[in-house]
C-alpha cells in the first residue's frame, strides 16, 4: 500500500496538475508534429510523468537539474515556462534555447536547468562536476541527474558513479527505468538487470521506487534528498516506469507487445492518482474539469506564444559559438 | 628580467600562479597529485595546495573531463589534465558533444570556462598508441580554442589568459618539449590569439607549431648557410588561426612550406594551405608545400619512428625544391 496522499490539499492537487501539464503539453506537441509545426526528434514522456513530478517537488528550487532528450517534463516542472518550451520546439528565438536546441536541448540558466542532453549518459559526469563545484564553494545545493536504464550500459554511468561516491558528492542519480533502451529490452542488453544491485557495486545508497505512483516517488526522493543534503554522499534511485508512446515519432514499435503496453496503461500515473484523490474526497468531477480547463488554457497559450514567435535572424547563425567579449559567461 | 628555466618548470610556475591568483582554479587529472604528474609538471603542487585543489582522479577520462565541464558550469575554473592526447580519445564525447556545443546550443546561456591540458606528439619510441598528434583534429571543432605552446614564454604565459577565457581551451604540450631549457623573459607579453614570427627572412615562409617549431628553426639556420633566408612562423594558436600573420609573411616571401607532425590527409597543414590558396593564390611564386608525418601508425623501432616524423633534412629539401 502506498503512502497517504500528501497534505495540504493544494500540494496534493498540484502534483496532479503538474502531471496533467506535461501530458497535455506533449499530446499537443505530438499533434503539432503531425502538422509539421515541430520537426527533428520528438521524444514523449507520456506514462512517466509521476517520476519527474514527484522527484522535482522533493528538491529545492535552486538545485541543479540535468536530464535526457526526453525532458519536456523536467524543464517544465523545474520552472521553465511552457511558452518558452513550446517556442523552442517551434525553433523560434523566444524558445528557451533561442531555437538552437529544439525538443532535445531545452536549457534554462535561470532555473538551473542544465539540459537537455541527447547523448545517453552524457549528463552524469556533468552532474558530478556541478556537485564538485558546489562542494568546493561550500554550498548546499544538489545536482539531480535523470537518465534511463539504457544509460547504465554506458561507461559514463560507471565513471560518474565511481567519482561521485569516491568524492562523496551531493548527486542524486535518478534512473527512469522504462524497460527499453530505444527498442532494446533491459534483459537483452544488460547482464545485471537488478539496477540497484548494479549501482550498489559502487557503495552508493540505493532505493527502488514505484515510478507510476507520484506519492511514492515524492516520498522516496524526499528521503534520499535529505540524506544527500546532510552530506552522506550521493544516492541512486530506480524509478520503475513505462513509456506509453513510441520512442520517437519514427518508431514503429516492433519490439514490444501491444498487450504489454495496455497492461501498463492500466497503471497510468495520472489515472491512478486521480482515482486516489477522488476516493479520498479531495477532487470531484467538477474539480477535475476545472483543472483540465486550466491546463488546456496554459497549453493553448503556449501554442499561441510559439506561433507568434519570431525566427532568429540568419545573421546571428554564428553568434555564441564563442562567448562574445561583452557577454556574460556562465553565472 | 630573465630566468634560466625549463618548459616543464615554466608550466608548473604558470599552474602555481593561477592557483594563487584565483581560488576557483583547481587541477584535476590522472596522477597529478601524489605522483607529481606523468611529466612531473605538477610536482610539489599537492604539498602546496592540498588534495582538494590538486585532485587525483581514477582512470576515467570520459568521467573526469565531463566533471570538469560540470565544475566549470558550477562556477569553478578547472584545469583538467588528460595526460596525453592519446587518452583524450576516451573523452571525445564530453569535449566535442558538450564543451564545444553548450554555449551555442543553449542559445548563449552556458559558457564552459574549462582548460584541458595534454601532452601530444611522438619521438620517444612509444609506438602507435602513445604517439599521436591529433591537435589538428580538434581544430576542426567550432566552439573550442586550441593552443600549442612551443616556447618557454608560452609555456609560462598561455595558461592565465586561457583561464580568463570564458570558453573551453585545449592546450597541447609536445612531449619532446618538457626538457627544453633556456632563458625565460618574465615580462614577455603573451596572448592566445596570434601567431608569431620567430625568425625573419625574405625568401620562404616556414609555418610550424609545437613540436615542429624547433625543427623549422633548425632548418632555417641550415638554409641560411645555403643562401636561403627562411622566415619561421610559430602558429601558437591553432584555432582560431591567425590568417593575417600567415598572409603577411607569404606576401613578403611568396613561398610557403608548412611543417606539421600530424598526418597529411585532412591535416591542419591542409587547412592552412587551403586558406593561403583561397586568399593569396596570385601572390604565390610556387605551389605551397608541406612536410607531414608519414601516413602510418607510428612504429616503435627508432629508425622507423624517425623516418615517420618530419625531420630537418626533409624540411631543408622541401625548401630547396620550393626555391629552386
Amino acid at each position: 500500500m502506498s503512502a497517504p496522499v500528501p497534505s495540504p490539499r493544494d500540494f496534493a492537487l498540484g502534483l496532479l496538475r503538474d502531471m496533467l501539464r506535461i501530458r497535455r503539453l506533449e499530446e499537443r506537441a505530438a499533434e503539432l508534429y503531425g502538422q509539421g509545426k515541430i520537426r527533428g526528434f520528438l521524444h514523449l514522456y507520456i506514462g512517466e510523468e509521476a517520476v519527474v513530478v514527484g522527484a522535482l517537488h522533493a528538491l529545492a528550487p535552486d538545485d541543479a537539474v540535468l536530464a535526457t532528450y526526453r525532458e519536456h517534463g523536467h524543464a517544465l516542472i523545474q520552472g521553465v515556462p511552457m511558452t518558452r518550451i513550446m517556442a523552442e520546439m517551434y525553433g523560434k528565438q523566444e524558445g528557451c534555447s533561442r531555437g538552437r536546441g529544439g525538443s532535445m536541448h531545452l536549457f534554462d540558466a535561470r532555473t538551473r536547468f542544465f539540459g537537455g542532453n541527447a547523448i545517453v549518459a552524457g549528463g552524469l559526469p556533468l552532474a558530478v562536476g556541478l556537485a564538485l563545484a558546489e562542494r568546493m564553494q561550500g554550498g548546499k545545493r544538489l545536482a539531480a541527474c535523470f537518465f534511463g536504464e539504457g544509460a547504465m550500459a554506458e561507461g559514463a554511468f560507471h565513471e560518474a558513479l565511481n567519482l561521485a561516491v569516491l568524492w562523496q558528492l551531493p548527486v542524486l542519480f535518478c534512473c527512469e527505468n522504462n524497460l527499453y533502451a530505444m527498442g532494446t529490452a533491459l534483459a537483452r542488453s544488460q547482464s545485471q538487470t537488478d539496477l540497484c544491485a548494479k549501482a550498489a557495486a559502487y557503495k552508493i545508497a540505493t532505493q527502488v521506487v514505484d515510478g507510476m505512483d507520484v506519492v511514492a516517488v515524492h516520498q522516496a526522493t524526499g528521503a534520499a534528498v535529505e540524506q544527500v543534503r546532510a552530506g552522506q554522499g550521493p544516492y541512486f534511485l530506480e524509478y520503475q516506469t513505462y513509456r506509453f508512446r513510441a520512442h520517437s515519432m519514427f518508431d514503429p514499435e516492433l519490439y514490444r507487445d501491444k498487450a504489454e503496453v495496455e497492461q501498463w496503461k492500466k497503471r497510468g500515473p495520472i489515472l491512478a492518482y486521480k482515482a486516489r484523490l477522488n476516493a479520498e474526497g479531495l477532487l470531484d468531477e467538477a474539480g477535475l474539469a476545472a483543472l483540465e480547463a486550466e491546463v488546456e488554457q496554459e497549453v493553448e497559450a503556449a501554442v499561441a506564444f510559439a506561433e507568434a514567435g519570431s525566427l532568429e535572424p540568419q545573421e546571428d547563425l554564428c553568434r555564441d559559438v564563442y562567448t562574445p567579449a561583452n557577454a556574460q559567461g556562465t553565472p | 628580467m630573465s630566468q634560466h628555466t625549463t618548459y616543464r618548470e615554466a608550466l608548473r610556475e604558470a599552474l602555481r600562479e593561477a592557483m594563487l591568483r584565483d581560488s576557483r582554479v583547481f587541477l584535476m587529472g590522472e596522477d597529478v597529485g601524489r605522483y607529481g604528474g606523468t611529466y612531473a609538471v605538477s610536482k610539489g603542487l599537492l604539498e602546496e595546495f592540498g588534495e582538494a585543489r590538486i585532485r587525483d582522479t581514477p582512470l576515467s577520462e570520459l568521467g573526469f573531463v565531463g566533471a570538469g565541464i560540470g565544475a566549470a558550469l558550477g562556477g569553478m575554473r578547472p584545469i583538467v589534465e588528460v595526460m596525453t592526447v592519446n587518452f583524450s580519445l576516451l573523452a571525445l564525447d564530453p569535449i566535442i558533444n558538450t564543451a564545444a556545443t553548450l554555449r551555442h546550443m543553449s542559445g548563449g546561456q552556458f559558457s564552459v570556462p574549462l582548460v584541458l591540458r595534454m601532452a601530444t606528439g611522438a619521438g620517444r619510441q612509444l609506438a602507435a598508441q602513445h604517439s599521436h598528434s591529433l591537435e589538428g583534429w580538434y581544430t576542426h571543432i567550432p566552439g573550442l580554442k586550441i593552443l600549442a605552446p612551443a616556447t618557454l614564454e608560452d609555456a609560462r604565459g598561455m595558461l592565465w589568459p586561457a583561464l580568463q577565457d570564458p570558453d573551453p581551451v585545449l592546450i597541447f604540450e609536445h612531449a619532446q618539449l618538457y626538457n627544453l631549457e633556456g632563458e625565460l623573459n618574465q615580462h614577455a607579453p603573451v596572448d592566445i590569439c596570434s601567431a608569431r614570427v620567430r625568425r625573419e627572412g625574405g625568401d620562404l615562409s616556414l609555418i610550424a607549431y609545437g613540436g615542429t617549431l624547433g625543427k623549422a628553426l633548425a632548418a632555417a639556420e641550415q638554409l641560411a648557410g645555403e643562401g636561403i633566408a627562411a622566415e619561421v612562423i610559430d602558429l601558437r594558436v591553432l584555432r582560431p588561426l591567425d590568417d593575417a600573420t600567415i598572409l603577411a609573411s607569404l606576401r613578403k616571401t611568396r613561398r610557403v612550406l608548412v611543417v606539421d607532425e600530424g598526418w597529411r590527409s585532412g591535416s591542419l597543414a591542409a587547412e592552412i594551405i587551403a586558406r593561403i590558396v583561397e586568399q593569396a593564390f596570385y601572390e604565390l611564386d610556387a605551389a605551397p608545400a608541406r612536410v607531414c608525418s608519414a601516413e602510418v601508425p607510428i612504429p616503435y623501432a627508432k629508425h622507423l619512428e624517425h623516418a615517420a616524423l618530419p625531420q630537418v633534412p626533409a624540411i631543408v629539401a622541401a625548401a630547396h625544391e620550393l626555391c629552386g
